[in-house]
């Protein structure tokens, strides 16, 4: 058990961490001077546009290039069959049975085409327009085969995604409490439920819309091969393209310049970044591919997708005792890189903040005829929050209870931590009921609940409600072990080298890989409270493999609390070797030397040395103990102990127009407990970031096929991202109840607002319509949605 | 987002941009007018439309602005949308107008967009020909045999389909006054930035405490915007009074012929334009 504090704890007595220092890194980004992928140019740079199928499934029959080829400024035109023997398949590392099934996945489509939008020849030309004209002129011969498009559909087995597979199912993944033996068997729970809530929910499918279309430009002329992309992960993508293409490891640079967000959706080891190697190393010239925002909703990779058949048994005072948990998870056409275990990382968050005894959890990962998902913000995690929430609600509603009431006969008091859960994971700490009495209070949850039934009697046209989520995840990601127990394909540790240099200024090498999130502002205040020097003076190196050699990047919430810790962990093996060295400069025993604030003092007296002079006495090495190496610097690699678990409670006052449908947020509170906080301007970025997201689930974004196979929310203008104005002014806050896995105290806080954000608009909408006969609403609820909801309640008397 | 190569011409009159469609008519070519780009350049991009030869308006004086004939006002139909919406003379006399093209997409496309451009593209989600049809404008076109006059009501003839032929040019838009009527433009869209779901264009005459007169215009009913003729007999000499106003616009969806998308389907759309033309109607009457 750690104490909770409120904001201005225990990160306030330092003197950067806690502050709300402006980044470091939006000078240049709001000057202009940015660095995109897209900016670079190189001598002789060609160009390349890829022709896509425009069919969902089909048997490439012939594909005529001649025309291409002898277009003006053609230098290449390459098809799957081409570059068949040299593009082996793209990886998906994380195979999460030994029998799991996927489809060969060369960056080209060879044979056929499993999605609209699978490249099957690719330009190479002198100009970005030359590449974009001849893609026009390549002819492909198509036999058309049948589509699946339908998830659950797709699970029938009656149309295959992909001729060469027999089934379309990939794997079936099972976690029981009761073999596990973390808890004890649902379907006893269910047996002797006196309260059994069933339901089917459905997450659908969405794309994560990252400003930055991806760019990939690969320079194939020096000894090595160097590629610019616009990823989260140039470390893993350096190891898979050599893997993949078969080319030594040594000989491939990666380098992630400015990045403009990922989201999950550059966590990816992309056809087109191998596309674009495969024709650097054919022409022998550097080549540059930038999607079209078009190409970018088509093939980029999709998130969520699936169907949640879920069974809550409870005892009829608001005792929860058990959860079913049946998913069907739509992986597309392809295993992308993590695709298939997506659904794994929601495994572990069903229970939620809950401590009922049973669980089970089943897993049918299943092929379709659609552009492939994998991680997208919260990965997993929002789905499993949005179950265990929306079924709280659905309890609380059977049981005429209030929903806060419900939630907190449930969840695992504060004096109870560190809490082992039934799906098997270990909570260090957390304090759910000083999060949601602070949310109530701001939130006027009396106030609103009068309001609320002064307006159900008046029959007022626009109706209220009020959504309640509370959440925790599972952040840091990971402990090695734990993703070696999982059949991840890597470890999830982090590296850092913490560089003094003979001036005093320090250099931090991460292994994070920052794409919006302000890792050098952040990192900067670690190492300036824990060196003791100025803020200013320290630099923040990341994103290329030649400069930081070692690291798993950024995704997962792991970038500070993984990350971070390797960085702290550097600057403290740093101290330990200067004060070697100050030993020895003040003639003193290494005992009774102190560090503080940046220098070092002998223990009783007023001799001290700074670590600047210590740089330079180690740089000038005329002058050191015996056998110690010249240079002040060290490396640190953190590999967590535990997951961190952040959690809050979010409040959601929600106006339904009856009229029309239309929903609007009218008040939104969250407090959050990300542990010990570093920025709290970075934390509040990534809240508010992290509802808009969340929000765009609930309220506006899906990506919709038609039954042919092709994407119909192809643009901006019918994949409806919110803007500024579609969203409220938000309320935050925070508790902080330190983490006890990592010596700061931080927990993680990139994906809070998307997983928390979803399940608190959806309940307000309900509780909104609820007395009205309305049951649920697919998401995303829009006008059109809640107003035939009202209507078919009104027509069934109740009962849709 | 690269579209097909093309020929480019910027004339500097009417008479030499009709001049230079009528040559690249009679030599075959594919040949587009430009004003404001904002709905040419993205199909142009999108590869939808691959014109041979693009004819700039954007370097002819006298296509722009706001001129008073007294009881009338002219626009030019190269007239930004922000301009529309900001025009003091339009706001007095015409401001149905000035709040629909406030409603049009956002501030950048506002200063690109065209009064002219978004009549002749007749997108039926697009703001601008619902209130221009409620107000009986005259839509003044240049070809090849001179100007010639249209009624809106005979100008929006199908889906993006108008009065203006091949080889002629829209150059402005007169419309009666409507001083002293209250207006309002409602526009049901899902996000703050989006085409009209249902947009319902309404005008009223108030006299002592009755609805001497009232026009509305419907936008994206049909193929083509609409008048809502019942609504209009029904509210003229109607009570001011929120429930005769409601009665009234109950009719707002006869005749109508809505599409089903991902927006919502035409049933929806019938209900919303009941629903939405209440609440134009109240607030222009300023109720
Ligand atoms: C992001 C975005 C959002 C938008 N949102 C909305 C919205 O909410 N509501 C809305 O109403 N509109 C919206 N629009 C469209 C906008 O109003 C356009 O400005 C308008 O539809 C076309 O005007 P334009 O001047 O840009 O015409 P252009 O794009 O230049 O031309 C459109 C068509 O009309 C023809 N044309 C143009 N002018 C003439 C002329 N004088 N004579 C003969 N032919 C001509 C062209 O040849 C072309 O076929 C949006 C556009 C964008 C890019």
């Amino acid at each position: 058990m750690t104490a909770t504090t409120e904001v201005g704890g225990p990160g306030a007595g330092r003197a950067e961490v806690g502050k709300a220092r402006l980044r470091k890194e939006d000078r240049h980004l709001i000057t202009g001077r940015s660095r995109f992928t897209d900016n670079m140019v190189l001598p002789g740079m060609l160009h390349l546009a890829m022709v896509r199928s425009p069919y969902a499934h089909a048997k490439i029959t012939a594909i005529d290039v001649s025309a291409a080829k002898a277009s003006p400024g053609v230098m290449a035109v390459l098809t799957g069959a081409d570059v068949a023997a040299e593009q082996g398949s793209l990886p998906n590392a994380w195979p999460i049975t030994p029998d799991q099934k996927a489809p060969a996945h060369g960056a080209i489509a060879v044979e056929e085409v499993a999605f609209a939008g699978e490249v099957v020849a690719v330009i190479v030309a002198r100009t970005p327009a030359a590449a974009r004209d001849a893609v026009e002129l390549v002819d492909v011969s198509y036999d058309e085969l049948p589509v699946v498009m339908d998830l659950e559909e797709a699970f029938t087995d009656k149309v295959l995604a992909h001729s060469s597979l027999e089934s379309n199912k990939s794997a079936t993944w099972v976690f029981d409490s009761a073999e596990a033996g973390t808890g004890s068997s649902v379907q006893e729970a269910i047996d002797n439920a006196e309260v059994l809530i069933e339901r089917t929910f459905y997450q659908q499918r969405l794309i994560p819309a990252f400003m930055e279309p991806r760019s990939t430009v690969v320079d194939p002329t020096g000894e090595q091969i160097t590629v610019w992309t616009s990823t989260q992960i140039p470390h893993i993508l350096r190891l898979m393209l050599a893997l993949t293409l078969g080319i030594p490891e040594s000989k491939v640079r990666v380098i992630a310049p400015d990045v403009g967000g990922g989201f999950g959706g550059k966590l990816q080891v992309t056809p087109e970044e191998a596309i674009t190697v495969l024709a650097a190393r054919r022409t022998g010239k550097p080549c540059k591919y930038t999607e079209t925002r078009s190409e970018s909703l088509q093939a980029g990779h999709h998130g969520r997708a699936q169907v949640q058949r879920l069974k809550l048994s409870a005892t009829r005072d608001g005792t929860v005792t058990g959860l079913s948990v049946n998913l069907l998870a739509d992986m597309g056409a392809y295993l992308g890189l993590v695709t298939s275990g997506i659904p794994i990382l929601g495994a572990f968050m069903y229970n939620s903040i809950y401590k009922f005894p049973a669980y089970r959890f089943e897993c049918n990962n299943v092929f379709t005829n659609k552009t492939w998902t994998d991680a997208y913000r919260g990965a997993g995690r929002p789905e499993a929050t949005f179950a265990i929430e929306r079924l709280m609600d659905e309890l609380a509603t059977e049981l005429g209870m209030d929903p806060l009431a419900v939630r907190e006969k449930n969840w695992i008091r504060h004096e109870e931590f560190p809490f082992a859960t039934v799906a098997g994971l270990e909570y260090d700490t957390g304090n759910y009921e000083a999060a949601t009495s602070k949310a109530v209070e701001l939130f006027d949850y009396q106030g609103l609940r009068a309001e609320q039934k002064r307006r159900r009697e008046s029959n007022d046209p626009i109706q209220l409600g009020i959504g309640v989520s509370t959440f925790t995840e599972m952040c840091g990601l990971a402990p090695s072990r734990v993703l070696g127990s999982l059949s991840y394909g890597a470890g999830g540790w982090e590296h850092a080298q913490v560089r003094v240099l003979p001036t005093g200024n320090i250099e931090v090498v991460t292994g994070s890989s920052a794409h919006g999130q302000g890792h050098e502002t952040a990192w900067s205040q670690l190492v300036a409270d824990r060196l003791g020097v100025p803020f200013e003076n320290v630099e923040v190196l990341h994103g290329d493999t030649q400069i930081s050699q070692r690291g798993l990047d950024t995704y997962g919430s792991r970038s500070l609390t993984v990350g971070g810790m390797a960085v702290l962990a550097a600057a403290d093996k740093v101290i330990e070797k200067a004060k070697v060295v100050a030993a020895h400069m003040m003639e003193a025993s290494e005992e009774d030397i102190e560090f503080t604030a940046g220098s070092f003092s002998v223990k009783g007296t007023d001799t001290s040395t700074s670590l600047g002079e210590i740089a330079l006495a180690t740089f000038a090495a005329h002058n050191l103990p015996d056998g110690f190496e010249p240079n002040l610097d060290s490396d640190a690699t953190f590999d967590p102990v535990n997951f961190s678990y952040p959690h809050g409670t979010h409040l959601a006052a929600m106006e339904v127009d009856t009229e029309t449908g239309r929903v609007s947020i009218r008040k939104y509170v969250c407090v959050d407990d990300v542990g010990v906080v570093v920025n709290p301007m970075l934390v509040e970025g990534q809240v508010h970031g992290g509802l808009a997201q969340g929000i765009a689930q609930a309220l506006y974004e899906e990506a919709v096929y038609d039954d042919a196979g092709t994407l119909v929310t192809g643009s901006f203008v019918d994949y409806l991202v919110p803007g500024a104005p579609d969203l409220p002014h938000y309320i935050t806050a925070r508790t902080e109840t330190p983490a006890t896995s990592n010596q700061l105290g931080a927990k993680g806080v990139g994906e809070a607002g998307t997983i928390a954000s979803t399940p608190a608009i959806v309940n307000g909408i309900l509780d909104a319509v609820r007395h009205l006969g309305v049951k649920d609403i697919k998401m995303p609820c829009t006008p059109s949605r809640v107003w035939h909801a009202l209507q078919a309640a009104q027509t069934t008397g109740g009962v849709q | 987002m690269i579209p097909s190569a093309f020929d480019y011409a910027a004339p500097t009159t009417v008479e030499e941009a009709l001049g230079l469609l009528a040559a690249a008519d009679s030599a075959g070519d594919d040949v587009k007018v430009l004003a404001g780009g904002q709905s040419l350049l993205p199909v142009m991009k999108l590869r939808m439309a691959d014109p041979s030869m693009v004819v700039d308006l954007g370097r002819i004086t006298g296509l722009s602005g706001v001129t008073d004939d007294g009881d009338s006002l002219t626009i030019g139909a190269m007239t930004p949308h922000h301009v529309v919406a900001s025009d003091p003379l339009i706001a007095r006399h015409l401001p149905l107008l000035a709040k629909a093209a406030a409603t049009v997409a956002d501030p950048q496309v506002r200063h690109r967009g065209t009064f002219g451009g978004a009549l002749v593209h007749a997108d039926p989600a697009g703001d601008m020909p619902a209130p221009v049809l409620a107000m009986g404008a005259t839509l003044v076109i240049a070809g090849p045999n001179g100007e010639r006059s249209v009624d809106a009501a005979d100008f929006f003839q199908g889906y993006f389909t108008t009065a203006v032929r091949e080889g002629e040019i829209l150059t402005r838009i007169r419309v009666p006054k409507f001083t002293g009527w209250g207006a309002h433009y409602e526009k049901f869209t899902r996000v703050s930035q989006q085409w009209s779901i249902v947009g319902i264009a309404a005008m009223v005459r108030v006299e002592g405490g009755t609805i001497a007169e009232a026009r509305l215009g419907l936008t994206n009913m049909a193929s083509t915007p609409l008048r809502a003729t019942a609504v209009e007999q029904a509210l003229a000499g109607a009570a001011l009074t929120a429930e005769a106003i409601a009665a009234a616009c109950l009719h707002a969806a006869e005749g109508t012929e809505p599409a089903s998308d991902l927006n919502g389907d035409a049933e929806y759309r019938r209900h919303l334009a009941q629903v939405l033309a209440k609440r134009a109607v109240l607030a222009a009457a300023g109720l």
